[in-house]
């Protein structure tokens, strides 16, 4: 560390970064996202293991008959759901206490914000149903749970029927150390969090539920089961949870150990493991997986059942059986193995999931990629950030070549606090108006334009965000006067540090959400400057605005489900995203719609502002 | 501090508050005068069950053990005074006692949902007084091992039990005796003894050697001494709670090692007798599984002039019909414990079989063979219960083949759960690692009547409570204890202890929460398995309950009417002690592997970070001169030759 106390070594550091400011930024850019798309590559990776010894060695023999059995159970709950048109309570209590369960129920009730028009709720009664296998001789501290949505229609019977089936053929076994509690609930996530809430007694989001009455102790580990036909060809696991929380990976990797030693088709987000990786489409399997893993992460939405258990930290999965009209099918006996398998393997665990890695993205089942070899790729573009801002701050604190213009200098190289303060404000509260507005004003504005509730919100959310582009830069020169040179460049200081701050904070928590915006924003607080061509650059900063990232994010998201729509389509799903993330928000709790209005939009506000300074 | 306000207050008033308290709201307008209505821990007698059976000779047409019978009238008249917890021996002999006396018995009942309940009693009599006489060195039957240990550190009392599982009072009622999950231990001393807490770990850690338990981890961590909760079961009247020490290791795991030094205790051994059928493959092949050990002094007779020794060894059992028995519901003793009868233990008084034939008055819900023309009824819990006997030193019951194994058959499937009077659940709410809430639920399923519980919580330290966040709601109002004791906790020295009494209102739930803060202990504190979670007792719940047959105002039934209008004390109410389920909670836990890598990076940060900036804030710079010229330094040189300051 001579290089700081010699002053001239110093000095040519700097000299030299300053010098190559430009040409590393660019140089930085390119290998994060070199290195991003790297990751996939299957050399690059680690292949999974199981990191739990009391999982790893131990086997387990699976015995499950009956799943035939199961399909039958599966049909008579679908019977009853249509002759009652809505959950069958009654005869889920009648039907777990005749297989020997401690069967408890709770009622709960919720009013959305704003009708959801996806799923076509608005005010939301329901009732979930659990029932208790208490395991021999365990003293009611550790439990597991497995669970299955009763949705409207004829989807996920056959998980019902799968898991009473299971719960009838666990009650005759002796092994269990763990009680498991077989839950059906209503109105998925929504029943799924008041079951949650009630489990923890806690109550985060203004739900109306009843209290439970039978608990286990905590619980261990959660599957969610999601069967939608007789025929299933391939099991997918779904991992992403709310605000992109995934479960340890031994998790996934139990679901691996046991797809393989049964010969059960598996895919992760849908797609099937290729092992041509030297090949062009064998990678571009794996990248195509890994995106839609890292866009599922970024949304912050928990994409199954399984995703609100992670915030109690419950390692929870959800399974799904996909019917793709294949030629090897696999039966309900099988998945019933697969499942008690599992179940016995969680049985076996001393303690909770916590060998294994909880920061991960997976190319495929087999493989991953650990915090270790991702942060690189987000570092070099945060790293962007920090470049730029020690080349704002040389030029700040470098006193002009020039002697006769020093006087003038001084009198504008310290501007005032308020000049750097009002616009941070001002951004700030539009920030906050995106946040609040959408959802007050709903009543409001559905008296005064021809709108359902549900768009209202979603426009005035557009709205406010265009208004904020034309906010800032108009006020700012009222109230500041004349901007100078050195204001924008403090101003962009503090703007490039909050951005690094933001980006870096983001992607600890969510990986796929921090490195999504970094590589749209970076670039925008690199280049920004009140000097550049303003009607290009205007239009360049729009087109990486956290809206339009949104937008992009929808069409290349359908692009890798293999499921491409034409623009309009898009713009439709473009709002029911919004909406949905809106959501989310109230209902779940998740944090990217407060994280982008509160924080994230503000911060490309003063990038705007400083496009436009005067 | 709601603490402070009646901490002062001596246990032995809450004691009478609560008697009193239940005698008014149960309208009980017998005087109470005897010491025992003042001990909250008074069971029902039998006298009155006794009385009432004799009463029903008459009217019922079966053929009851009418000499039996009227020989327990007197007995237990006699008895009854100074036994009073154990309603199973109703019928019992009234021959002239030996030196030392040995009395077994096995109750089977078959449980609501479809279980079978088996529990053994095996009692110990021994005609000595410690206190007295400090050397003793014959035994008859009382177990020489356990007798030492009386006399060596002045035990009054010893209370201890091993239980695997939790007791599922929704499912199964009440027990005959009830114990927390994990091990439990609780001795009254004797008030000679100085120093209390060193003779308890002394005891502690030889009774961990006896029964072959981890009873060695009892330390001053996890013992307390409830002011209220625990009082002595025997005779004297000592109250003091410095001699008392209660301790419970919810983590302990009980298993055949456990099983066989109890079984050694035992005169017989499993030789003969009914501990023939205990068998470890099976018992451990249950739904729950429960050993205890009492000893406590009792008197000799009815004057109770001296006294006598006490040794009652209980084994509780749950077989899962469902898990063994195929679906068919059929049972015998055969197939619960793999062995048949073939006598008694010559050294027994008395041995009997008692089967719980209550809810088949008639037969019609399951079948006995072979059928036996003894029957018995006793007040078990505040339930009226009968009972059919064997009796196994009558060669009579072995039958020609000359072995008994008693067999049932059930007819009816398994209902719901039951309303249990009082019942209790326990849970840790919130999320996160920093803090939660404990909750602490007691229901109350009396339809009109309120009763007071002494509600016992003892939380390791590494759990920081937050005792002004203490709240008690019933019915959605607060709901004001009487009584509270808290003694907080000191870290790595003591934990928190926390008494209450508390009035549950009919026909509620009433809620006890109170927050706490997870501690983070130093790395070495932790157990080899942290991420499994710590453990935190049971709670103890113990009340006078109102009776299931107090309960039944309008029966008239099958009873003479002059007998019913005021419901008499010793069936109004009896005693229960309900445990919660434990608590597994997870503290801040870190990353194990965790020590190299800070080491690493503290040293990086330490040598380059630190170092640099130590460096560049302790040096001083100079503007370094540009060293002269040539010139310049010769006349320096001869500048000093000559003695003037260089230039």
């Amino acid at each position: 560390m001579g290089l700081l106390s010699d002053p001239n070594r110093r000095r040519a550091l700097i000299n030299l970064l300053t010098r190559l400011n430009a040409p590393i930024c660019v140089v930085c850019y390119m290998a994060g996202f070199a290195c991003f798309m790297g990751l996939s590559f299957e050399p690059f990776t680690l292949r999974t293991y199981m990191s739990e010894n009391a999982m790893g060695s131990t086997m387990v023999e699976e015995r499950f008959p009956a799943g035939e059995r199961a399909l039958a159970t599966g049909r008579e709950f679908a019977a009853h759901k249509k002759k009652i048109g809505g959950m069958p309570v009654d005869w889920l209590v009648k039907t777990m206490q005749a297989r020997g369960l401690e069967v408890f129920t709770q009622s709960f009730s919720r009013t959305l914000p704003f009708p959801d028009e996806n799923k076509e709720r608005y005010m939301v009664k329901g009732t979930n149903v659990y029932g208790i296998l208490r395991a021999p001789r365990a003293p009611r501290t550790e439990a597991l749970v497995l669970s299955a949505s009763c949705s409207p229609g004829d989807e996920n019977n056959q998980a019902v029927g799968l898991l009473l089936g299971l719960a009838q053929y666990f009650r005759n076994q002796i092994y269990f150390a763990k009680d498991l509690i077989f839950l059906v609930n209503e109105h998925d996530l929504i029943g799924m969090q008041a079951w949650l809430e009630g489990y923890h007694h806690t109550n985060t989001t203004g739900m109306d539920w009843t209290p439970l009455h039978g608990r286990g102790g905590s619980i261990q580990a959660a599957l969610s089961l999601e069967l939608n036909s007789h025929v299933v060809t391939s099991l997918d696991l779904v991992l992403e949870g709310l605000n992109g929380q995934l479960p340890n990976l031994d998790l996934a990797n139990l679901f691996y150990a046991f797809c393989q030693k049964l010969s059960v088709l598996c895919t992760i987000e849908g797609k099937l493991q290729r092992n041509d990786w030297d090949s062009v489409s064998g990678y571009s399997q794996a990248v195509q997986t890994m995106m839609l893993m890292v866009m599922k992460q970024a949304s912050g939405r928990p994409w199954g059942d399984h995703g609100l258990f992670l915030r109690y930290h419950i390692e929870a999965a959800t399974i799904k059986g996909i019917n793709s009209f294949r030629q090897d099918k696999t039966d309900a006996t099988t998945i019933g193995r697969l499942l008690e398998g599992m179940y016995r393997k969680l049985n076996n665990l001393l303690e909770r999931l916590h060998q294994s890695y909880f920061f991960y993205l997976m190319p495929s089942l087999s493989n991953f990629v650990s915090i270790g070899y991702y942060m690189p790729a987000f570092g070099l573009l945060a790293v962007i950030l920090l470049l730029r801002a020690l080349d704002l701050w040389v030029q700040l604190v470098t006193p002009p070549p020039r002697n006769e213009e020093r006087v003038n200098d001084i009198a504008q190289s310290c501007p005032g606090v308020l000049s750097i303060l009002i616009p941070l404000v001002i951004s700030h509260l539009t920030g906050v108006a995106l946040y609040m507005l959408p959802v007050r004003f709903q009543e409001m504005a559905v008296e005064h334009f021809p709108v359902s509730e549900t768009e209202a919100v979603v426009l005035t959310a557009i709205a406010v965000y265009t208004a904020g582009l034309a906010l800032p830069h108009n006020t700012h020169r009222l109230l500041s006067g004349e901007g100078t040179e050195q204001g924008w460049r403090v101003l962009k200081l503090v703007a490039v540090l909050y951005l690094a701050v933001l980006l870096g904070c983001t992607a600890l928590i969510n990986f796929s959400l921090g490195f999504i915006l970094a590589l749209t924003l970076v670039p925008v607080a690199a280049f920004v400057t009140p000097h550049v061509p303003k009607v290009l650059s205007a239009f360049a900063l729009v087109f990486l605005s956290p809206a339009c990232t949104l937008l992009f994010s929808v069409f290349f998201y359908q692009e890798l489900q293999e499921m491409p729509v034409s623009f309009q389509d898009g713009w439709i799903l473009y709002l029911s995203v919004i909406s949905q993330g809106i959501l989310d928000h109230y209902l779940y709790g998740s944090l990217v719609y407060p994280l982008i209005a509160l924080l994230v939009y503000p911060c490309w506000l003063l990038f705007w502002n400083i496009l436009f300074w005067k | 501090m709601a603490a402070h306000r009646c901490g002062f207050l001596p246990p032995l008033f809450i004691l009478c508050a609560l008697s009193v308290l239940t005698v008014t709201w149960t309208q009980e307008t017998i005087p109470l005068g005897s010491h025992r209505a003042a001990a909250a821990d008074s069971k029902p007698t039998d006298t009155k069950s006794v009385a009432q059976t004799t009463e029903q000779l008459a009217v019922e047409q079966r053929q009851w053990e009418a000499t039996e019978v009227e020989e327990a009238t007197s007995a237990a008249a006699a008895v009854s005074k100074q036994d009073n917890s154990s309603p199973e021996d109703v019928v019992q002999t009234s021959t002239p006692k030996p030196k030392d006396e040995f009395q077994e018995e096995l109750v089977v009942r078959p449980l609501h949902s479809g279980d079978i309940y088996a529990s053994f009693q095996f009692r110990t009599l021994w005609q000595t007084d410690f206190t007295r006489e400090r050397k003793v060195s014959h035994y008859g039957l009382f177990p020489k091992s356990l007798g030492q240990v009386i006399s060596k550190f002045s035990v009054r009392e010893l209370h201890i039990s091993f239980t695997q599982g939790y007791w599922r009072t929704m499912q199964w009622g009440q027990p005959f005796l009830s114990s927390p999950p994990g091990a439990e231990l609780w001795v009254w001393f004797q008030d000679t003894v100085t120093d209390v807490d060193g003779t308890w770990k002394e005891l502690a850690n030889v009774l961990s050697g006896i029964f072959c338990a981890s009873l060695n981890f009892i330390d001053s961590t996890n013992t307390v001494q409830p002011t209220a909760s625990f009082k002595p079961l025997g005779i004297g009247n000592v109250t003091d709670h410095r001699f008392l020490r209660y301790a419970t290791l919810p983590r302990e795991i009980v298993c055949t090692e456990n099983l066989t030094p109890w079984k050694k205790l035992l005169p017989c051994g499993t030789k003969a007798g009914l501990a023939v059928l205990l068998k470890s493959e099976k018992l451990f092949h249950s739904s729950f599984y429960s050993q205890a050990v009492h000893i406590r002094p009792v008197c000799q007779d009815w004057q109770c002039k001296t006294a006598s020794w006490e040794l009652r060894q209980t084994l509780n059992v749950v077989f899962d019909l469902h898990n063994s028995g195929q679906g068919k519901r059929e049972w015998s003793l055969f197939k619960m414990f793999s062995r048949t009868l073939t006598e008694a233990c010559p050294l027994a008084s008395t041995s009997k079989i008692y089967i719980d034939v209550t809810d088949n008055p008639e037969g019609e819900q399951f079948e006995l063979s072979p059928a036996t023309a003894l029957l018995s009824q006793a007040v078990v819990l505040g339930d009226r219960r009968t009972f059919s006997v064997y009796d196994l030193t009558q060669q009579i019951t072995f039958g020609t083949v000359r072995s008994l194994n008693v067999l049932m058959r059930w007819k009816s499937s398994e209902g719901d759960m039951l309303r249990p009077l009082l019942h209790a659940e326990r849970y840790v709410a919130g999320y996160g690692l920093q803090t939660g809430e404990i909750h602490t639920l007691m229901y109350n399923n009396h339809p009109y009547r309120s009763f007071p519980v002494l509600l016992l919580d003892s939380v390791p330290w590494y759990l920081r409570m937050y005792i002004h966040t203490l709240t008690v709601t019933s019915k959605g109002k607060d709901n004001k204890p009487s009584y509270i004791h808290y003694q907080p906790s000191k870290d790595r020295v003591r934990p928190h202890l926390l008494e209450m009494l508390v009035q549950l209102p009919p026909n509620s739930v009433t809620e006890v929460t109170v927050e706490f803060e997870r501690a983070l202990l130093k790395w070495t504190e932790y157990t080899p398995d942290p991420n499994h979670g710590f453990y935190v007792g049971s709670s103890v719940i113990s009340s006078l309950v109102p009776s299931l047959v107090a309960l039944d105002t309008n029966s008239t039934w099958q009873r003479p009417l002059f007998s019913t209008f005021f419901p008499c004390k010793e069936e109004s109410s009896y005693f229960v002690r309900v445990y919660t389920e434990p608590l597994l909670v997870n503290l801040p836990t870190p990353d194990f592997s965790m020590p190299y890598n800070v080491i690493c990076l503290t040293c990086t940060v330490v040598a380059v970070g630190y170092g640099s900036l130590y460096n560049l804030l302790t040096r001083t710079f100079q503007i370094e001169e540009p060293s002269p010229g040539l010139a310049k330094r010769l006349a320096n040189i001869i500048r000093r030759m000559r003695g003037v300051p260089p230039l």
